[in-house]
């Protein structure tokens, strides 16, 4: 067990990571904090892929960068592409944040709820 | 030549920048850039699927880097079949958009942004790849959604956004899997590669779990399917029809490359509860979503949970892995998109004659506009599964190849889902035909309405004849309608030309579609043959 914290924490940060952004997502009522839940899910998965392509004492392949072993860089760039998907989605969902917020003067689900059930 | 399946994707994107580039000099530029990248792509999709009837299945290397390591597109049958799907969807769209609205430039950009992400999903040979083209698709879709004018449609578009977004994330850890176990993206090789990591090994097989989930999300299958009535409901008609007719098709066919590409059938041969838990996914899915939509009154959420019901339905066929459900599923799934899309189209368009979009405002509205009435009745029973429409064949194909197989399950849930169909169907047909309007028709549209849907309503429970002597037929005079198309669609006294136009070109296709079955059939055939050697 110690081994396994000491050896694989970085895969335990990532389960608990996308557990506590899951977790915010589906128990907060704000929707703000819904958002942010998403964020710390995303990054959870996104530690997921660097760590997994970190290699311990490795060089960048790079020609005439050291011998081996090389790290691979790939799985670096495809969570570059992810973080920019993930920022675009943050941005569109603080536009809709900010246009539920001038309509029901509230970012409380229940609240809005409510104020859609009076009408 | 083969650089036509990359211009797919392309030109809809740089076409996409023209109306916030020049909007400001030419109000109009949106739907012209619309139009023109709408005829582009059909000119494209017309291009790539000749080169694969001709050459067969063919692949594009992005960037000139080979395809292991490179990006790699790739067109078969399935893939042109589905983007010619998209070009014609997108123009039909176009066309009813320009009186239906939303007539904005902003509007027309997200369009072309949803239509490159969607011809990439249906082109990509890359798991990643995918990834990017999915969230390409959901980003455009959620911009579209809360083009409608009502806080409601903000608040659906944030629900949608949520839950796809976590599933499009499940997606992407599935990959993660499934590249830490095997060093590669590319669908072809990792189908070689995965047999020697072992299918039973817990990285696959949670790899496989999660992009399921991650898709199921996004095809709304049951229970993953909360976002979709809300979302289908609160976005404009013309929103509504291309999102229900390729957003989730697209998720849909995503899951089918991910199984038989990727995992190939020997995967299904080596662990069958994987796919045995999507048949009953799947199954649950159909029954539920037929009994959600009986439950509607809203002829919107009714078709969003008949959505519900059909995806289940491609997913049963694809999950009952042999070459006939398989078959079923994929006719079932470009049958489905174009019926959906003529049947939200219908309901938008008579909803501005009815005055409303419950079932019973619909009452008598066959009188009122007979050729909508029309076409949307043949869609519906289309839907249902009557022969010779397109509906029937796919439902027939799915229930053979289940019964092949050994699923009795599926074909009891394929038949009973049959019957659910046609019930929540034929109340609103029955209302249609059957009986007359209420009491004051138009009575909460204000304005010109209100006295010719009166006159016509009495003319019909004179004896039903409405039109045959007299010219008041409201179906005909759409041209003088002055609706410069922002979206209020309750105050438009009779169908536009473009809606019944595009009503009925949906009506005629999936009926031409289910007689030319077979050449369908002959077109999977290939690409099926390779997945089940």
């Amino acid at each position: 067990m110690i081994d396994l914290l000491s050896t694989h924490y970085n895969y335990l940060v990532f389960v608990a990571l996308v557990g506590i952004g899951l977790y915010g997502v589906t128990a907060s009522s704000n929707l703000v904090k819904k958002i942010i839940g998403l964020n710390v899910f995303q990054v959870g998965i996104f530690l997921f892929f660097v760590t997994s392509g970190y290699v311990d004492g490795a060089a960048p392949p790079v020609v005439g960068h050291g011998s081996g072993p090389f790290a691979s860089p790939l799985p670096h760039v495809l969570i570059l592409t992810a973080i920019v998907v993930g920022v675009s989605l943050t941005a569109v969902a603080l536009a809709l944040v900010v246009r539920i917020y001038d309509a029901y003067g509230t970012l409380d689900e229940e609240a809005i709820r409510e104020v859609q059930l009076n009408d | 030549m083969t650089d036509a399946i990359a211009l797919l994707v392309v030109v809809p994107i740089v076409l996409a920048l023209a109306p916030i580039a020049f909007g400001r000099l030419w109000d109009r530029t949106g739907w012209l850039a619309a139009l023109l990248a709408g005829l582009a792509h059909l000119g494209l999709a017309l291009v790539v699927a000749a080169t694969v009837f001709s050459t067969g299945r063919f692949t594009y290397a992005v960037g000139n880097y080979r395809p292991p390591f490179g990006i790699e597109l790739v067109a078969d049958g399935v893939s042109a079949t589905l983007a010619l799907l998209v070009s014609i969807v997108t123009l039909a769209v176009v066309v009813y958009a320009r009186r239906a609205g939303p007539d904005t430039n902003e509007f027309y950009s997200g369009l072309l942004i949803l239509t490159a992400g969607i011809s990439g999903v249906f082109v990509t040979g890359d798991l990643f790849n995918l990834y990017v083209f999915i969230e390409i698709t959901g980003l455009a879709t959620y911009a579209l959604v809360a083009t409608g004018r009502s806080p409601a449609a903000a608040l659906s578009s944030l629900k949608y956004l949520l839950v796809g977004t976590i599933g499009a994330s499940l997606y992407l850890l599935g990959v993660g899997y499934l590249y830490i176990s095997t060093g590669t993206l590319n669908m072809a090789d990792l189908a070689a590669t995965i047999p020697e990591v072992g299918y039973d090994s817990p990285l696959i097989l949670t790899g496989f779990g999660l992009i399921v989930v991650g898709l199921a999300v996004k095809a709304a299958l049951f229970p993953l399917h909360t976002w979709q009535p809300d979302a289908y409901a609160d976005s404009p008609d013309s929103v509504t029809a291309y999102i229900s007719a390729l957003v989730s098709t697209a998720a849909a066919y995503a899951l089918f490359r991910v199984i038989y590409a990727v995992f190939t059938p020997a995967f299904d041969a080596a662990t069958p509860f994987a796919l045995d838990a999507l048949v009953i996914l799947a199954s649950v899915s159909v029954v539920v979503g037929s009994v959600l939509a009986v439950l509607q009154s809203d002829l919107k959420r009714m078709l969003a949970y008949s959505s519900v019901a059909q995806f289940g339905l491609i997913v049963a066929g694809f999950a009952v892995a042999n070459a006939t459900a398989v078959t079923g599923g994929l006719i079932h799934l470009v049958g489905h998109a174009i019926m959906k899309a003529g049947l939200f189209v219908g309901v938008g368009a008579l909803a501005g004659v009815a005055g409303g979009r419950t079932v019973d405002d619909f009452a008598g509205v066959a009188d009122r506009a007979p050729v909508t009435s029309a076409a949307f009745a043949i869609l519906a029973f289309a839907l249902v599964g009557v022969p010779p429409a397109v509906g029937f064949a796919g439902k027939w194909h799915i229930v053979l190849g289940a019964v092949e197989g050994g699923r009795w399950g599926v074909a009891v849930v394929a038949v009973v889902s049959t019957l659910l169909t046609l019930a929540y169907f034929a109340r609103v047909v029955e209302r249609m035909y059957f009986r007359d309007a209420a009491a004051e028709p138009a009575g909460d549209a204000d304005g010109p309405p209100v006295d010719a849907p009166a006159t016509d309503g009495a003319l019909a429970s004179d004896g039903g004849s409405g039109g045959s002597g007299v010219d008041v037929d409201p179906d005909d005079d759409a041209s003088v309608t002055p609706e410069d198309g922002d979206g209020s669609a309750p105050d438009a006294s009779a169908v536009s030309i473009e809606a019944k136009a595009v009503v009925v070109a949906a009506a005629v296709g999936a009926v031409v579609l289910g007689l030319f079955a077979t050449d369908l059939v002959s077109v999977f055939e290939p690409v099926l043959e390779v997945y089940f050697e």
